[in-house]
């Protein structure tokens, strides 16, 4: 039993780092490429589109989207290594 | 066959289809009217999530707010969908594996207290109440603009459609319907984008258009900035708010979107926690694809504006901008009697009002599309409208059937709360049909606050629920009310007892009213923590409540107490 929660704080525990590290990423590219850096960003150009407007309007978006497929595919390895998935 | 014709019979076999899901798939058990029994698959519930969170204002304000406002316009794209990820990677798995039907289920239990249950029943009514007043207007709105009927009577229609479907078939009914219509919203808004991105930049895929050449070969948003700062406006690509405000703002819409009730009940419907996780991804999907696609539609909107009406003679000018003249949207005034019409900055010199709503329900019409396209359309913009006003209904009789009810009447019978929670929904109806028909002043005001009160009552109180097992209810309950209290009082200073102190100099930290929530909830967060050092512990059953919630294993169906 002892042992058994012992395995559920690690499994937390990585659960949480998975977070964090997923969030920072949330926020880099919304707040800090959208938002705080956007003016310099500005600076560079792809195709039609200055970066920190295209980080903006579309690159954070899309950045969202991967950012959860991520989390699904590392917390389904999770719950299997730690065996507390779902049958 | 003409405009007219067309919408009455797209619209009319759109209403006919969810009638007809409704029918088929209606709730027989509390379970059903709750939470759809548990077993949609992720898919499915993805889908129903992205209608049920696009409204009419996403689907036609939205892209016009975009075109006016230019980079600004950001903080909606980055806050509305944004919020998913906190959804996903914070909330929902967990609230999944809590098991519970509501958002006040889980904090009356997390809480161990009634009292805790009470304010957040008393938050998740005040917030939909608040947004679906807005909606049903937007119904009205709709159904008046496209069925050339007046606004009472399209507030009339859209709550019979409502009454009929979400009464008829709770959760279940209100799943596979909204499903219906995201595919009817989705198709309605893409094909004029597709459209008019060929036409403008040669390129099918508007998210590329964007970034894409118009016909002299110059870049679109290169020639756009060019063009608004010649005529006296603000460059499109670089904004006016400062960055503080834009991210208040920002967080605020995303928060909010997380503790919204009526997106969180929407993830107790899948049968497992990797189905909740994975549903929350499959949601910001559907979202993303009309939300990349929307500053694409608002800067070739604004684009075709300018270069086929400004400048022009106004007596040759082209046929969508007549037929639009006949509902105000847009309004061309010959000032200097030159015969031209001016697009200016000064408001003094310029001939031409553009509302903001005309970037998407006039683009089949720019992009000079067949008849049937405006009608699609019509039906993707009542389809928007009402998904989003069913599923806040549902959580309005949901809050009072279940969380108000069941608490104060524990003896009830199965059949008894199904019949309750029909009533409830039956009277929210016709209360937010009230308000649609006799919208009180501020409404409008404060739909676009129900994010920042979600912020600043809910998301710190469900966060610290499932992130620390040391925050006990005299933390939660002072936490929800500092919360509350402070983004409201705010709101109601700046925005009722002295609107003319609105400005940036007045603002706290220059944050406007529409970024406060983010500091709501900043407080929040701080009430909580402060209160809950100073009071016992949680009991140790809640303790390890908390355990088993964050572990995927073991969550069966959403269950009863």
């Amino acid at each position: 039993m002892n042992d058994h929660k012992q395995q559920m704080k690690k499994y937390w525990k990585q659960n949480i780092k998975t977070v964090l590290v997923l969030l920072s990423i949330w926020f880099i590219v919304s707040f800090g490429f959208g938002i705080l850096l956007a003016e310099p960003l500005n600076a560079i150009k792809i195709g039609g589109y200055k970066l920190g407007f295209w980080f903006a309007q579309q690159g954070s978006i899309f950045t969202f989207v991967i950012l959860i497929f991520v989390y699904v595919y590392k917390m389904n390895k999770l719950d299997e290594k730690f065996d507390v998935n779902e049958k | 066959m003409d405009i007219l014709t067309w919408t009455y019979i797209l619209v009319g076999l759109s209403f006919a289809l969810y009638i007809g899901i409704a029918i088929y798939t209606r709730a027989s058990s509390t379970k059903e009217f709750y939470t759809a029994g548990g077993g949609v698959s992720p898919l499915a519930n993805g889908m129903a999530t992205a209608a049920d969170w696009m409204s009419a204002a996403s689907f036609i304000s939205m892209a016009g707010i975009i075109a006016f406002s230019g980079y600004d316009g950001s903080v909606y794209l980055m806050g509305w969908t944004g919020g998913y990820v906190l959804l996903a990677l914070l909330l929902a798995p967990y609230l999944r594996k809590f098991g519970k039907f509501t958002v006040p289920d889980f904090v009356g239990d997390r809480y161990y207290s009634n009292k805790a249950r009470v304010v957040a029943v008393f938050c998740a009514l005040f917030i939909s109440f608040t947004y679906v007043a807005g909606q049903m207007r937007g119904v009205g709105i709709v159904f008046s603009r496209y069925l050339e009927v007046d606004i009472e009577s399209g507030v009339l229609i859209g709550m019979t459609i409502v009454f009929f479907y979400a009464v008829l078939g709770g959760m279940k009914g209100i799943t596979y319907t909204q499903v219906a219509q995201y595919c009817v919203l989705i198709f309605a808004f893409m094909v004029p984008a597709i459209f008019i991105s060929i036409q403008l930049t040669g390129n099918p895929i508007p998210q590329l258009g964007l970034g894409g050449t118009v016909q002299d070969g110059t870049y679109l948003l290169d020639k756009l900035d060019g063009i608004l700062v010649d005529l006296g406006f603000h460059q499109y690509t670089s904004g006016r708010k400062s960055i503080i405000d834009m991210f208040a703002i920002t967080l605020a819409l995303m928060v909010g979107t997380a503790g919204l009730p009526h997106v969180i009940v929407r993830f107790f419907t899948v049968p497992r926690v990797r189905d909740a996780r994975l549903s929350a991804g499959y949601a910001l999907v559907f979202i993303a694809i009309l939300y990349t696609t929307a500053p694409a539609v608002a800067a070739f909107g604004i684009y075709n504006a300018i270069d086929t009406v400004a400048g022009q003679p106004v007596d040759n000018l082209p046929d969508w901008v007549e037929n639009w003249q006949k509902t105000n949207l847009i309004v061309v005034e010959d000032l200097n009697g030159d015969g031209q019409v001016q697009y200016l900055a000064d408001p003094e010199v310029n001939e031409l009002t553009v509302d903001k709503d005309i970037m998407v329900l006039a683009a089949p019409e720019i992009a000079e599309l067949p008849n049937w396209v405006v009608g699609l359309v019509a039906a993707g913009g009542m389809a928007a409208a009402l998904s989003t006003a069913a599923g806040l209904l549902l959580v309005i009789s949901t809050a009072v059937s279940r969380d108000l009810f069941r608490t104060f009447v524990p003896g009830m019978t199965e059949k008894t709360e199904l019949i309750i929670a029909r009533l409830a929904a039956a009277l929210a109806v016709i209360v937010a049909g009230y308000f649609g028909i006799n919208p009180p002043g501020f409404v409008a005001e404060v739909v676009a606050f129900a994010f920042g009160l979600a912020a600043a009552s809910f998301f710190p109180v469900i966060i610290m629920g499932i992130f620390s097992t040391r925050m006990n209810k005299e933390g939660a309950i002072a936490g929800m009310i500092c919360g509350l209290v402070f983004t409201l009082g705010y709101i109601i200073y700046f925005k009722f007892i002295h609107p003319e102190l609105n400005d940036m100099g007045h603002w706290w930290f220059g944050i406007s009213p529409e970024g406060i929530g983010s500091l709501g909830m900043l407080i929040n967060f701080a009430a909580c923590f402060v209160v809950s050092k100073f009071t016992p512990d949680p009991p140790e059953d809640v303790q390890e409540m908390i355990q088993e919630i964050r572990i995927p294993r073991g969550a069966g169906k959403a269950s009863e107490h």
